[in-house]
């Protein structure tokens, strides 16, 4: 059966969980399913549940031995010395229970998603399991075990042959993604985030253009610490249209980290919901305009749970389900089901309020900053 | 550091018989700017920059139809032969001085009189970027603190006890008060706020970053 929208889902995706405190929490995934529910947006025959990526498919882009190193920590074999030497058990990355098969079925929701939208049994698909863009060929970083994206996108390449456009909105810089495809002219990574002067992972300079073949298949757009709504959106905006027009990509996916909202605690740019309707929005037109309709979406950041993530990523899905979303106020359902639960007063409506932090100093010198950037990083192919 | 660490050992050189228009394909292919000029033992003989070869080239603005024989004269004839050359044991500090005191932009590697290698002004900032530890997936925080002995130790046990891999830490002086100094310290982790929560409660001021225009 064709489908329009695919949400992939199962329980079993909750089980990739570092620890009780751990800042990446896939509560996230629960919340922002039950919002879509009790916003009767969406249908249990819209679920797909996520399949587990094999070795072989994950050493499509990681090395033998991590992978091994992954097994045998998740089994309690791994010794701290060489747990070290791959990522595993630090304060971002701690060891947990079988992480290996709880990191490969993150993986493997990716490619299900993928197998669904390039073999044409559904236009777009949303896995908001994965999206872990800081994984490396041989290295957990940055709250990443195995990088779904790269593995997806690898997958994509040799299995159907299709030029992917990668679109990473996280407030993060998206490394992992853009050095697995650093040299690779059939594979194009724009990524907008935090500029990398303070925040993780310090990368993502426009001057990072690609190398080798790949060089000018890769796009940066560093913004400026506490960017607000406008000038973050016009950036996006002006980036996505003119790359997409460059590089003609026969599907596009986009990597919809939530953690640049100003509520996030870990990064420091001032986005609200305003931007959160428009991302999957253009997204969406640009995945019409150009690859008749192919569009898989992941998740990635967002480290406020409770105020921003379900929000955020409920959005998308009701962009890809042409749901116009006119409804005003969250459920009162979901509230009365979760305010118990949350340390912090849940939102009452779809929007944030207009008076949700106080005016930026500078606004307008971090605008036309950004502007440059922007100016900058497009000159090769204006 | 030493320069034999940091130094291009693959050099492209010619010898001092080829043409201008040798070396300036070479560069043109290479995209590099200098190209020392070897005899058959390897021995530094003389170099030659972009530079050397555009004051060689005919200009564009007149007819050159009659020079076009410039290009094949013999590389000797407009090679500089007074040449600054370094060792591998040299400190890659030492380096540094050596570009900032004389007008040059790159320096041959010279053991027993063989050339070994090059160092251009682009490596040795290369070096530096590698060295703040700024091409590895870290966050990065700054720390004004007293300028006195011991806080670097003491500050530092904040980051033993989040079990937090440190990349780099450079200290400098702070501008407007020379009773405090400026701890700079790459951090290898995308969740610094327990950090930066520990730090603060042990009484020092951390950008991370601030509002923009906001001192510490």
């Amino acid at each position: 059966m064709n489908q329009d929208s695919i949400f992939i889902y199962s329980p079993e995706l909750l089980k990739y969980k570092f620890s009780d405190h751990h800042p990446f929490n896939p509560l996230r995934l629960k919340l922002t399913l039950d919002l879509l529910m009790k916003s009767n947006a969406i249908k249990t025959n819209d679920i797909v549940p996520p399949r587990f990526a094999t070795n072989d498919e994950l050493s499509l882009l990681h090395d033998i031995d991590y992978i091994e190193a992954v097994q045998q920590a998740g089994q309690g074999l791994l010794s701290m010395d060489r747990a070290e030497n791959y990522g595993l058990g630090t304060e971002d990355t701690p060891i947990f229970p079988n992480m290996h098969e709880n990191s490969a079925l993150l993986v493997g929701g990716s490619l299900t998603a993928a197998d669904y939208v390039m073999s044409g049994k559904a236009n777009h698909a949303l896995h908001l399991g994965g999206g872990l863009h800081h994984g490396f060929r041989g290295k957990a970083s940055g709250f990443c075990v195995y990088n779904d994206c790269s593995v997806a996108i690898r997958y994509i390449q040799e299995t159907y042959h299709a030029k992917v456009l990668y679109i990473d909105t996280d407030a993060h810089h998206g490394d992992g993604i853009q050095w697995s495809f650093y040299d690779d002219p059939n594979v194009c990574t724009l990524s907008i985030h935090e500029t990398g002067r303070y925040l993780f992972p310090g990368t993502g300079d426009i001057h990072e253009r690609g190398h080798d073949k790949g060089y000018g298949f890769s796009f940066n757009i560093p913004v400026d610490a506490f960017t607000e709504d406008e000038s973050w959106l016009t950036c996006y905006k002006e980036a996505l249209s003119e790359v997409a027009a460059y590089f003609k990509p026969d599907v596009i996916l986009t990597q919809n980290g939530a953690d640049a909202h100003f509520l996030d605690p870990l990064t420091h740019l001032s986005v609200t919901m305003k931007t959160y309707k428009e991302i999957p929005k253009i997204a969406h037109e640009i995945a019409h305009q150009y690859c008749d309709g192919r569009w898989i979406a992941v998740g990635g950041g967002g480290y406020d749970i409770w105020r921003v993530v379900p929000r955020a990523w409920a959005l998308i899905w009701l962009e890809m389900t042409e749901n116009r979303n006119d409804m005003n106020q969250i459920p009162s359902s979901w509230i009365s089901e979760w305010q118990k639960k949350a340390p912090v007063t849940l939102p009452l409506k779809w929007e944030d309020d207009d008076c949700l932090y106080a005016p930026i100093p500078r606004k307008a010198e971090i605008t036309e900053k950004n502007g440059q950037t922007l100016e900058k990083s497009l000159f090769p192919i204006r | 550091m030493i320069v034999e660490e940091i130094m291009k050992t693959n050099v492209i050189t010619l010898t001092q018989n080829h043409s201008i228009n040798d070396a300036y394909k070479l560069m043109l292919h290479y995209k590099i700017r200098h190209l020392p000029i070897v005899d058959e033992n390897k021995h530094l003989l003389g170099i030659v920059s972009d530079r050397d070869i555009r004051d060689a080239l005919p200009s564009i603005l007149i007819d050159s139809s009659k020079q076009r024989n410039v290009l094949l004269k013999p590389i000797k004839m407009i090679m500089k032969t007074n040449i600054i050359t370094g060792h591998p044991l040299d400190f890659v500090e030492e380096i540094g001085t050596v570009f900032y005191e004389h007008p040059i932009s790159c320096l041959p590697i010279v053991k027993e009189h063989t050339l070994v290698g090059i160092i251009t002004k682009t490596d040795l900032l290369h070096t530096l970027v590698e060295l703040t530890g700024a091409h590895q997936p870290s966050s990065q925080i700054e720390i004004k603190a007293p300028n006195r002995a011991g806080v670097l130790s003491e500050m530092t046990s904040v980051f033993l006890k989040r079990k937090t891999n440190i990349l780099s830490i450079l200290v400098y002086p702070y501008k407007h008060d020379e009773k405090y100094k400026m701890i700079v310290i790459r951090v290898q982790t995308i969740n610094p706020t327990s950090l930066i929560e520990d730090l603060k409660h042990a009484g020092y001021q951390v950008l991370w970053p601030n509002l923009p225009g906001i001192q510490l």
